[in-house]
């Protein structure tokens, strides 16, 4: 601040509220915080007083009482006896799955079409950039609805696999395609199973030693171990291994046509796909161009540098660009993720049963108590988010700029 | 999350509109027409035609009202509305009432303070599946996949069923009969439910009715009627009265084709005479003209022509008056007397 003030000389004077800068934003700021609230006050009392003359109350108890609907995907135990709250969880976790598997598939999407895109080759970032201006300038619900209409219409309903000469068969007699979602083969934990679980578990724990001394031996000895090929070969060999030597314990349950449906296996249904599906290419789109921004925030000497020692390109891009690049896309990518969450609450336009399809839906329209559920559903939101962002801020720390 | 806050917003706001006019008869008058809220397009209830102009037995209804309060029956602004959307717009005040193939509950009744003026088609939950399924009963529908309207009483209907029956299904829900139509049509789901005036009604507009068959089963009693927000008792009563002229008329032999007649000067039935104002104050105690009813009857006719033009069996919706005879032919549909 250039201008400059006596040295308090006089008693404090109430004008000095408005005309001494040292004050004068404070007060605004106290008003406008009055203002505000007495806003607040005044919706609140709004609300309370029609509900009151409507004879309507605020109350939660609903969310005790059975819900005496059903759900068609739910991870946990439930059924049209269970009550409010639990269908509200189902949904919940709906949505945690769905806004879990958008994430990881975008972040994939967007990181590769942001480097297609900045290929020398004319052909796949001519492609990549028609991908990113397609996807992303369509709005997302259109596209959900779309992939739906799609797979509905084009995928074989599952009597086409009835017969003896089925319109139909499916894959390796595993995978199912159907327009009500993929029937895979599921696993069956047998006894010792758990060894193979344990196994699995200690070659990931592996993979991860074996890749920080491969990096530890590069910064000291500036020898290169190779890292792909003993990370697959760490995944999965001890894994068949022990599978073969006790007994093969993890069995798989194919899925088999037997009433209206495919019965036993793991069915992935149409509504989770579309939506995932449709969540990660148009996030996606998103994505990739903050990872454009972020690589093109890069020097191009820090490319023809690491060009000039050898490196070749792919290297280039993994040791040297993408590294420095992180602290320019993790930001935005934290508004993406955030992004993806609340758009799943758009499952509802295929049937999905995510917290908005259960809570606010189904239960808000039986229920009727509208404003009960909208502040929980907010309330869900709020807190979701406030986390993602948390986790990611975490992250986004490790990979700043360090500043010594 | 956006449509959420939206709507909770959208709630909250018109509470407040809702409650500031109580006197919903003056609003419909100062504005010129009747905000009706309709089905998004049910054949046979609730459609619009080919030139966009709204037609159907629930339709029908609200026509009437507009012909008791105007005289007019065009003067009806449909406000199509789901499952999900039309409590809260009632309860908002963006419609002044409902008639949209609704069941009256008790929980609609009393707790979302909602009031039903009576019933126009008692119905019931049906099952629509396609012919070459081979199915017959409803109850060998254990494993199904089965297309539900969300928000709505059937879905409640059919948890219970296959709960009680002890056989399973996979719901899929959805928000319009439209998109069930389609899903039911791509085989995305093996089964369709609804009240079976609704499906006979989907049906009909098939390329191929006949290939899909209504299960015998009727799993829940659906008394659909025409309703109003709780609190506007004057309201209530009009709606209410122009449900039970149009019954009335059926019964006392009054039809669109006899109505101006009959209206011109007092006939031997005192009945007749006071629905269609020639005797007594019938009008005014509603706050109406004294020709009210016979411009709800000159609008389309009576309760029965009504049913026959619109969902009865030369329609191709085809539904026989079963339960929705008249009381003296044996079924349910009796009007209190006008006296």
């Amino acid at each position: 601040m250039s201008s400059i003030t006596d040295p308090d000389t006089g008693s404090f004077r109430l004008s000095m509220l408005i005309n001494d800068t040292r004050y004068r934003s404070l007060t605004f700021q106290a008003i406008a915080a009055v203002i505000l609230a007495l806003s607040f006050a005044y919706l609140g009392n709004n609300l309370i007083q029609n509900l009151r003359q409507a004879g309507l109350n605020i109350s939660y108890d609903f969310l005790g009482a059975p819900s005496g609907y059903d759900i068609n995907q739910t991870l946990i135990e439930y059924d049209s006896r269970s009550t409010h709250s639990r269908a509200a969880i189902v949904g919940i976790l709906n949505t945690l799955l769905v806004a879990f598997l958008a994430c990881l598939t975008a972040t994939i999407f967007g990181v590769l079409a942001g480097v297609l895109r900045l290929s020398n080759n004319w052909l796949v970032s001519k492609l990549m950039a028609f991908y990113v201006e397609i996807f992303r300038n369509i709005p997302v619900l259109i596209w959900i609805i779309i992939i739906f209409t799609i797979m509905t219409a084009v995928m074989p309903a599952p009597r086409a696999f009835r017969g003896d000469e089925p319109e139909a068969t499916m894959l390796f007699g595993a995978f199912a395609f159907t327009n009500r979602g993929i029937y895979i083969p599921a696993p069956v934990w047998g006894p010792g199973s758990i060894v193979v679980v344990l196994t699995f578990i200690a070659s990931i724990v592996g993979i991860f030693v074996y890749r920080r001394h491969a990096t530890k031996t590069l910064y000291e000895t500036g020898r290169l171990l190779p890292t792909f090929w003993p990370s697959v070969a760490l995944l999965f060999i001890p894994v068949i291994l022990m599978q073969l030597i006790l007994g093969r314990p993890v069995g798989l349950d194919y899925p088999v046509l037997g009433g209206f449906n495919f019965s036993g296996g793991l069915q992935i249904g149409a509504p989770l796909i579309a939506l995932w599906f449709a969540l990660s290419i148009y996030t996606g789109a998103f994505i990739a161009e903050n990872v454009r921004a972020g690589i093109q925030a890069v020097s191009k000497g820090q490319t023809e540098a690491a060009g000039a020692l050898g490196l070749r390109p792919g290297r280039i891009m993994s040791l040297v660009v993408l590294p420095q690049a992180l602290r320019v896309i993790i930001p935005p990518l934290i508004s993406q993720y955030l992004n993806i969450t609340k758009n799943s609450s758009l499952a509802i336009a295929v049937g999905y049963a995510d917290v908005t399809a259960t809570l606010g839906g189904i239960t808000l329209n039986q229920t009727g108590r509208a404003i009960e559920c909208v502040l929980l559903l907010m309330l869900f939101y709020l807190t979701i988010s406030l986390t993602i962002s948390a986790v990611m801020n975490v992250y986004n720390n490790s990979v700043k700029l360090k500043e010594r | 999350m956006k449509t959420s806050v939206f709507f909770g917003a959208l709630t909250v706001a018109g509470m407040a509109a809702g409650m500031a006019s109580a006197a919903t008869l003056d609003d419909v008058k100062a504005r010129g027409q009747l905000n009706c809220g309709v089905s998004t397009g049910l054949v046979g209830f609730a459609a619009p035609d080919s030139n966009g102009v709204w037609e159907g037995f629930d339709v029908a209804v609200c026509r009437a009202v507009a012909a008791a309060v105007f005289g007019d029956p065009t003067a009806v602004e449909f406000v199509p509305l789901t499952t999900k959307t039309r409590f809260t717009a009632l309860s908002a005040g963006e419609v002044d009432m409902l008639a949209r193939n609704t069941t009256w509950t008790f929980s609609r009744d009393v707790d979302l303070k909602l009031e039903f003026v009576g019933v126009n088609y008692y119905d019931g939950q049906g099952f629509m599946v396609p012919r070459d399924l081979g199915v017959s009963s409803a109850k060998e529908l254990d494993g199904a996949t089965v297309c539900i309207q969300t928000g709505t009483t059937t879905e409640l209907n059919l948890a219970d069923f296959f709960r009680t029956n002890n056989i399973s299904y996979e719901p899929v829900p959805i928000e319009t009969n439209a998109e069930a139509q389609q899903q039911y049509l791509a085989g995305a789901c093996d089964v369709y439910t609804t009240d079976a005036s609704a499906l006979a009604a989907t049906r009909a507009s098939f390329e191929t009715p006949a290939d899909h068959i209504l299960l015998p089963e009727i799993v829940s009693k659906e008394p659909l009627g025409p309703l109003v927000r709780h609190g506007d008792n004057e309201w209530g009563d009009i709606v209410r009265w122009t449900l039970n002229a149009l019954v009335t008329a059926e019964e006392l032999g009054v039809t669109s084709a006899n109505v101006e007649e009959l209206a011109a000067a007092a006939t031997d039935n005192p009945e007749v005479n006071r629905l269609l104002g020639t005797e007594g104050e019938l009008g005014a105690m509603l706050g109406l003209e004294a020709d009210w009813a016979k411009n709800v009857i000159a609008a389309g006719g009576n309760y029965g022509e009504l049913f026959e033009t619109n969902i009865g069996e030369s329609t191709p919706i085809g539904l026989a008056r079963g339960l929705n005879a008249q009381w003296t032919e044996g079924g349910l549909i009796y009007s209190p007397p006008f006296r």
